[in-house]
C-alpha cells in the first residue's frame, strides 16, 4: 500500500469512526441521563433496593403531579390528586385516571420528567404505569398507579436540599398503527 | 503528482521557471469540468464561494430590507416572486423562516469553507509546502462537484413544500421538533441532503488536506518549517474529519425520523429533542472554529509579509491554533445554556469557554508583536488584516460576555449575539477572505488589482459591516429577539441604521466586483514576487500566475528560510 493511501485510509476510517461514535451517542445519552437525573429523568429502583430506603420522620416533601397529552392524542389523562406531602423515603402510591373517549382503540406510552431538574436522581420510581405501553379499547376507563419514593440523599445535596416541591409531569403520546 | 515515484525527481535545481513554457493544459471543458489540477479547483471552488455568497448576502439584503421598520412591509411580495400566488401571513412568515436557513446555511457551506479550504486552501498549500499538486487530486475534484450538488440541493428546497409554505425554514441549526414534526413536505429533506452532500464533500477534502500535508512536504520542509497558512489548514482538517461526521450522523438521524419512523429525537418513542442540539452543537461550534481558523492563518502570513519579519513565536502561533481545536471540542453546551444544564455544567461550560480567550489571545498579541519594530508597508492585503485584527478582537470580546452562563441566560437568541457571531464571521472570516484575496489575486490570475479600489473597498466595506452589525448589540441588551421578521416600535431606530449599513457594505461589494472585472481585463502584469522582501514563503518562487504542473523539481528548504 502507497503511503498516500495509507494515511489517507486512516483519515477516512476515523472519519466513519466519528459516525458510529454520533449512534452510539444515543443509548449512552440515556444512560446518562438516568444514572445523573440530567434534564429531569428520574430514577429507578426495585422493589428489593426499594425496601432498603428507611424513611424519615418528620422530614416532608410535597410532590405536585402534572398530566397532559400531545396534540392530537385523545384521551382524557389527569392526576386524581393534585398533590402529595410524603414523608421523605417512605414510599407511596398516586393515581392517574385516564380515558378513551373515541370508538377505537388507542395505545398509549407516556413520557414523564421531573422539575426541578436537579431532584430527579432522588426522585425514585418503583412501578410506573410509563414503564410500559397502555392500551385502552373504546371509551374504557381506567386507573394508573405509580409508586415512588424520594431518596433520603436529597437532604445531603447541597443543591437540592431547599426544595419543598417536587413536580412529576406525564405526556401520553399516541402509539401509532402497527409500530 | 503524486503518482510519480520519489527517484523521477531530481534533488536540487532551479530550473522549474522553465516549466511555464510548455504546460499542458486540457481543454476547456477537460480542464474546468473534470479537472484534477489543484489550482484550477480552487479557482473553481473561489469562483463558486463569491457566486454562492453573493445570493447569500442577497437574501440578508432581503431580510435587512424587512427590518428597517416595523410590520410586515416586502415578504409578501419576495413570497409571490418566489412562486406562492397570494401568500397568506403564515406563508410570508414561512418565508422569513427559509430566507435566515438559506443565509445561513449557504454562507457557511457554500461561502465561506468552500473559499477558505476548498479555495485557498486548494490554491496555496501545495504551493506553500513544495508539493507537485493535492494528494488525491480526482477525489479533489469530487469535493467540489458534490458541494456544488449540495448548494443546487439547497436551492431546490426553496420551490418544494415545507410546511406553512414552499421552502425549509428550520434554522441553520434545524432544531428537532421543528425540523421533523414541525416542517412536513420535502423542503426539509432538500435542505438536510444538501448538507449531507456538502459534509462529504469536505471530509473528503479534509482527508486529502492531512494525507497532503502529511506526505507530500518538499525535502526539509518539517511540520515545525511550514508556513502558518498550512498549519492552520492542517489543524482544519482534522476539525473537519472530527466534526463533520457528527453532523452527518445527527442528520440522518432526522431524516430517520422524518421519514422513517424512528424517533431518535421524538419523546413519544423515548427520544430526546435535546439530544439533537448536543449533537449539532458538538459539530456546529468546531464548526465555527473551522471557518476562521485558516482566516487566522492567511493573517499572518500577511501581517509577516507587509512587517518584513518573520511571525513573532511561530511555535506559539500553531499550538495555540491546535490549542484552540483541542479545548473547541469540549465547550459546545455553552450554545445551550437555557436547555436546563445544571449549575456545575454551567460552570464547567462558562471556564472551558473563556479558557479559548487564552490561545485566540496568543494570536492577536503576536500578530500585534509581529508588526512591532517591523517595516511596514500599507498595501491592501495589510490594511484588511488591520480590519480584521480589530473586528476579530470586538466579536471575540463579545463572545467573552457570552460565555457566561448566568448572562447568556439574558441574551440567548436575542440580537447580542447576532452581533457578536457576524463580527467574528461576517466581519472577521469575510475580512481575511478579502485580504487573502488582494494578497494572492495577483499571484493566481498573474494580474494586478486596482490597489487604490481595494482601498476605497476596505473604507466602504468596513464602515458599512460595522453600521450594520454594531447596533445589533444595544438591540440585544434591550431584548429584541433574533429570528423574527417583526419587532416593537422602539428597536426602530437602530434597525433602521443596520438596514442603511446593509446598502454601505453592497456598495463594497460592487466596488469588489469592479476591481475583479478591471484586474482580468486591463490589470497590470504581476511579477514572481510582487510583495518583495517580506514574502518569504514558497509561492513566491514561482510565476505569476504559477506554472500549470509546479515543483516537478522539488525545492529543497534549509533551516533559515522558513515562514
Amino acid at each position: 500500500m502507497r503511503p498516500n493511501h495509507y494515511v489517507g485510509a486512516i483519515a477516512g476510517g476515523f472519519a466513519l469512526f466519528m459516525v458510529g461514535v454520533s449512534y452510539a451517542s444515543v443509548p449512552l445519552y440515556r444512560m446518562f441521563c438516568q444514572a445523573t437525573g440530567y434534564g429531569g429523568t428520574p430514577a429507578r429502583a426495585s422493589e428489593a433496593e426499594a425496601a432498603t430506603v428507611k424513611a424519615l420522620a418528620g422530614k416532608v416533601i410535597s410532590v405536585r403531579f402534572d398530566a397532559n397529552v400531545e396534540a392530537g392524542m385523545p384521551w382524557r389523562f389527569s392526576p386524581e390528586v393534585s398533590t402529595q406531602v410524603v414523608q421523605i423515603g417512605a414510599r407511596k402510591l398516586a393515581f392517574f385516571e385516564a380515558e378513551n373517549p373515541t370508538d377505537h382503540t388507542i395505545t398509549g406510552q407516556a413520557s414523564y420528567n421531573i422539575e426541578p431538574g436537579e431532584a430527579a436522581h432522588y426522585f425514585t420510581k418503583i412501578q410506573c404505569f410509563c414503564f410500559t405501553r397502555q392500551v385502552l379499547a373504546a371509551h374504557q376507563k381506567t386507573r394508573m398507579p405509580v409508586t415512588y419514593f424520594v431518596d433520603p440523599k436529597i437532604l445531603t445535596d447541597p443543591d437540592t436540599k431547599d426544595i419543598q416541591q417536587i413536580t412529576l409531569s406525564y405526556t401520553f403520546h399516541q402509539v401509532p398503527q402497527g409500530a | 503528482m503524486a503518482t510519480l515515484a520519489p527517484d523521477t525527481f531530481q534533488a536540487h535545481g532551479e530550473d522549474h521557471h522553465a516549466h511555464g513554457d510548455h504546460d499542458h493544459k486540457p481543454a476547456f471543458f477537460a480542464r474546468w469540468f473534470m479537472s484534477t489540477n489543484h489550482k484550477d479547483i480552487g479557482t473553481l471552488y473561489l469562483i463558486f464561494a463569491i457566486f454562492a455568497g453573493l445570493i447569500g448576502g442577497a437574501i440578508s439584503g432581503m431580510m435587512r430590507a424587512e427590518l428597517a421598520h416595523p410590520g410586515i412591509q416586502y415578504l409578501g411580495t419576495f413570497a409571490e416572486f418566489l412562486g406562492v400566488k397570494n401568500p397568506s401571513f403564515d406563508q410570508q412568515l414561512h418565508l422569513w423562516n427559509v430566507l435566515i436557513t438559506a443565509h445561513g446555511l449557504i454562507m457557511v457551506f457554500f461561502m465561506v469553507m468552500p473559499a477558505m479550504i476548498g479555495g485557498f486552501g486548494n490554491w496555496f498549500v501545495p504551493l506553500m509546502i513544495g508539493a507537485p499538486d493535492m494528494a488525491f487530486p480526482r477525489m479533489n475534484n469530487i469535493s467540489f462537484w458534490l458541494t456544488v450538488a449540495g448548494f443546487c440541493s439547497l436551492m431546490m428546497s426553496a420551490f418544494v413544500p415545507g410546511g406553512a409554505s414552499n421552502g425549509a425554514g428550520i434554522g441553520w441549526t434545524a432544531y428537532a421538533p421543528l425540523s421533523t414534526s414541525g416542517s412536513p413536505g420535502p423542503a426539509v429533506d432538500f435542505a438536510i441532503f444538501s448538507l449531507h452532500l456538502a459534509g462529504a464533500a469536505s471530509i473528503m477534502g479534509a482527508i486529502n488536506f492531512i494525507t497532503t500535508i502529511f506526505n507530500m512536504r518538499a525535502p526539509g520542509m518539517t511540520l515545525h518549517r511550514m508556513p502558518l497558512f498550512v498549519w492552520s489548514v492542517l489543524v482544519t482538517a482534522f476539525l473537519l474529519l472530527l466534526a463533520l461526521p457528527v453532523l452527518a450522523a445527527a442528520i440522518t438521524m432526522l431524516i430517520t425520523d422524518r421519514n422513517f419512523g424512528t424517533t431518535f429525537f421524538d419523546p413519544a418513542g423515548g427520544g430526546d429533542p435535546i439530544l439533537f442540539q448536543h449533537l449539532f452543537w458538538f459539530f456546529g461550534h468546531p464548526e465555527v472554529y473551522i471557518m476562521i481558523l485558516p482566516g487566522f492563518g492567511m493573517i499572518s502570513q500577511i501581517v509577516s509579509t507587509f512587517s518584513k519579519k518573520p511571525v513573532f513565536g511561530y511555535l506559539g502561533m500553531a499550538y495555540a491554533m491546535v490549542a484552540i481545536g483541542v479545548v473547541g471540542f469540549v465547550v459546545w453546551a455553552h450554545h445551550m445554556y437555557t436547555t436546563g444544564l445544571s449549575e456545575d455544567v454551567k460552570m464547567y461550560f462558562t471556564a472551558a469557554t473563556m479558557v479559548i480567550a487564552v490561545p485566540t489571545g496568543i494570536k492577536i498579541f503576536s500578530w500585534i508583536a509581529t508588526m512591532w519594530g517591523g517595516s511596514i508597508t500599507f498595501r491592501s492585503p495589510m490594511v484588511w488584516a488591520f480590519g480584521f485584527i480589530f473586528l476579530f478582537t470586538v466579536g471575540g470580546v463579545t463572545g467573552v460576555v457570552l460565555a457566561n452562563g448566568g448572562i447568556d441566560d439574558n441574551l440567548q437568541d436575542t440580537y447580542y449575539v447576532v452581533g457578536h457571531f457576524h463580527y467574528v464571521l461576517s466581519l472577521g472570516a469575510v475580512t481575511s477572505l478579502f485580504a487573502g484575496f488582494y494578497y494572492w489575486f495577483p499571484k493566481m490570475s498573474g494580474r494586478w488589482h486596482s490597489e487604490f479600489l481595494s482601498y476605497v473597498h476596505f473604507a466602504v466595506f468596513f464602515v458599512g459591516v460595522n453600521m450594520i452589525f454594531f447596533p445589533m448589540h444595544f438591540l440585544g441588551m434591550q431584548g429584541m429577539p433574533r429570528r423574527y421578521p417583526d419587532y416593537a416600535p422602539q428597536f426602530e431606530h437602530w434597525n433602521t441604521i443596520a438596514t442603511d449599513g446593509y446598502m454601505v457594505m453592497a456598495l463594497s461589494i460592487v466596488i469588489f466586483l469592479i476591481n475583479v472585472i478591471y484586474s482580468l481585463i486591463a490589470g497590470k502584469k504581476a511579477e514572481d514576487n510582487y510583495w518583495g522582501e517580506g514574502a518569504t514563503t514558497l509561492e513566491w518562487t514561482l510565476s505569476s500566475p504559477p506554472p500549470y504542473h509546479q515543483f516537478e523539481t522539488l525545492p529543497v528548504i534549509d533551516a533559515d528560510d522558513h515562514h
